[in-house]
């Protein structure tokens, strides 16, 4: 475990016993890191750690229209001396693909969480096509992917991307398994019994 | 009618005298218009990323409060991005100004018609998303008075300026991106960044 991770597994609690820790442990990840913009386009898995970077003084959200929008805005926080990152869903990262060869071309230090659709168990046909070629897309465009399928395993992966994002100079996505958020289950959600 | 307003000729009076005012440039002819007025550390201009430049823009903006910032580019480019003014407007950057060199064409690709001649205007999506201030550029007096809302006023700041769609020489900057990018994070940040 890097120490960073390390020091925030020990200092952070969820307030609440049953939500999951994993996202209070990758805001004071954050935080320690000194990211200040934070670029989103929200997904459900992202929403507790969008709320904590919401409340946040030293951090900025940017909520974006298009996730590629996220990809520009950090390599200007780059230029201007802040680092930032970008939060968003996997059906988002096509949406990202020419964009990031910006990042790339110039060694821009990128770091995307990236929360999985079309993933474990899913029940949405239309988020597979992306959900399954989201490694392969990134990885053909020159991305280094790295997949945390537990949640025991988030904090740990988020960190390594972050020292390798900005140590090393190029865009790292962290893909977050629909395994270790659990998938959405809209016959839950619609009262349906079938 | 006056004659039409030059890209060049504006690029060159909006730069003249710029102190410390980072550039970023849409690629193709807009990056060509910043390095005709000259190269320069605080210049970052695309090679690529189209419909990136104005968000690039708004990231250096919210890194930098107290610098300001111009960003360059055409009417292609931000019709890519339209969503982009709506990001931007929300954030509100004071130091934000965004210049589309509207030419009414795609000049790269073989002067290909864009919307911005068929009556979309970008100004006015501008001002509906937002910004403080929005408006177009058609005369020179208009050029005067942009340079002095750039220099003198508060953004976020949106100005489509109606060009001539004149085929000009290639002035090319340095190809480099990873030397673009340090070249300029050292210019304002020092040389101490390339530590961090």
């Amino acid at each position: 475990m890097t120490r960073a991770a390390e020091a925030v597994r020990t200092s952070t609690k969820s307030d609440s016993s049953d939500a999951p820790a994993w996202p209070d442990e990758v805001h004071a990840l954050l935080k320690a890191e000194r990211i200040r913009q934070i670029a989103i386009v929200p997904d459900a898995g992202h929403a507790r750690l969008i709320k904590l970077c919401e409340k946040d003084k030293s951090m900025r959200v940017v909520r974006l229209s298009t996730e590629e929008e996220g990809v520009a805005l950090l390599a200007g926080a780059w230029l201007g001396g802040e680092k930032g990152v970008l939060l968003m869903q996997s059906s988002g990262v096509g949406n990202c693909i020419n964009m990031l060869t910006l990042p790339i071309a110039c060694q821009f230090p990128l770091l995307m969480l990236v929360t999985m659709r079309g993933d474990h168990g899913e029940f949405n046909p239309a988020q597979i096509p992306m959900g399954n070629s989201t490694q392969d897309v990134l990885e053909a465009i020159g991305v280094i992917v790295k997949r945390a399928d537990t949640a025991a395993d988030i904090v740990e992966t988020v960190s390594g991307g972050l020292h390798l994002a900005f140590n090393t100079y190029r865009p790292i996505a962290v893909l977050i398994g629909q395994r270790a958020l659990g998938a959405k289950d809209f016959r839950k959600l619609t009262g349906s019994a079938r | 009618m006056s004659k039409m307003l030059r890209r060049r000729e504006i690029v060159v009076e909006l730069l003249k005298g710029r102190g410390d005012l980072l550039v970023v440039a849409g690629l193709g002819a807009p990056a060509w218009d910043i390095t005709h007025a000259g190269d320069h550390a605080l210049n970052f201009p695309l090679w690529g990323a189209m419909g990136g430049a104005a968000m690039l823009g708004l990231g250096v903006a919210l890194a930098q409060p107290k610098k300001k910032v111009l960003v360059v580019t055409g009417d292609g480019e931000m019709l890519m991005a339209l969503g982009a003014l709506a990001t931007i407007a929300v954030q509100r950057p004071r130091n934000l100004y965004v210049v589309v060199l509207d030419n009414e064409h795609y000049g790269e690709t073989g002067q290909q018609a864009t919307h911005t001649g068929l009556g979309v205007d970008l100004a006015g999506m501008a001002k509906a998303a937002g910004f403080a201030r929005a408006f177009k550029v058609r005369t020179q007096a208009d050029v005067a008075r942009l340079k002095k809302r750039i220099y003198s006023g508060e953004g976020a700041l949106f100005a489509q300026v109606k060009v001539d769609p004149e085929k000009l020489p290639l002035v090319l900057p340095p190809r480099d991106g990873a030397y673009l990018k340090n070249r300029f994070r050292v210019a304002l940040l020092g040389p101490d960044s390339l530590q961090q």
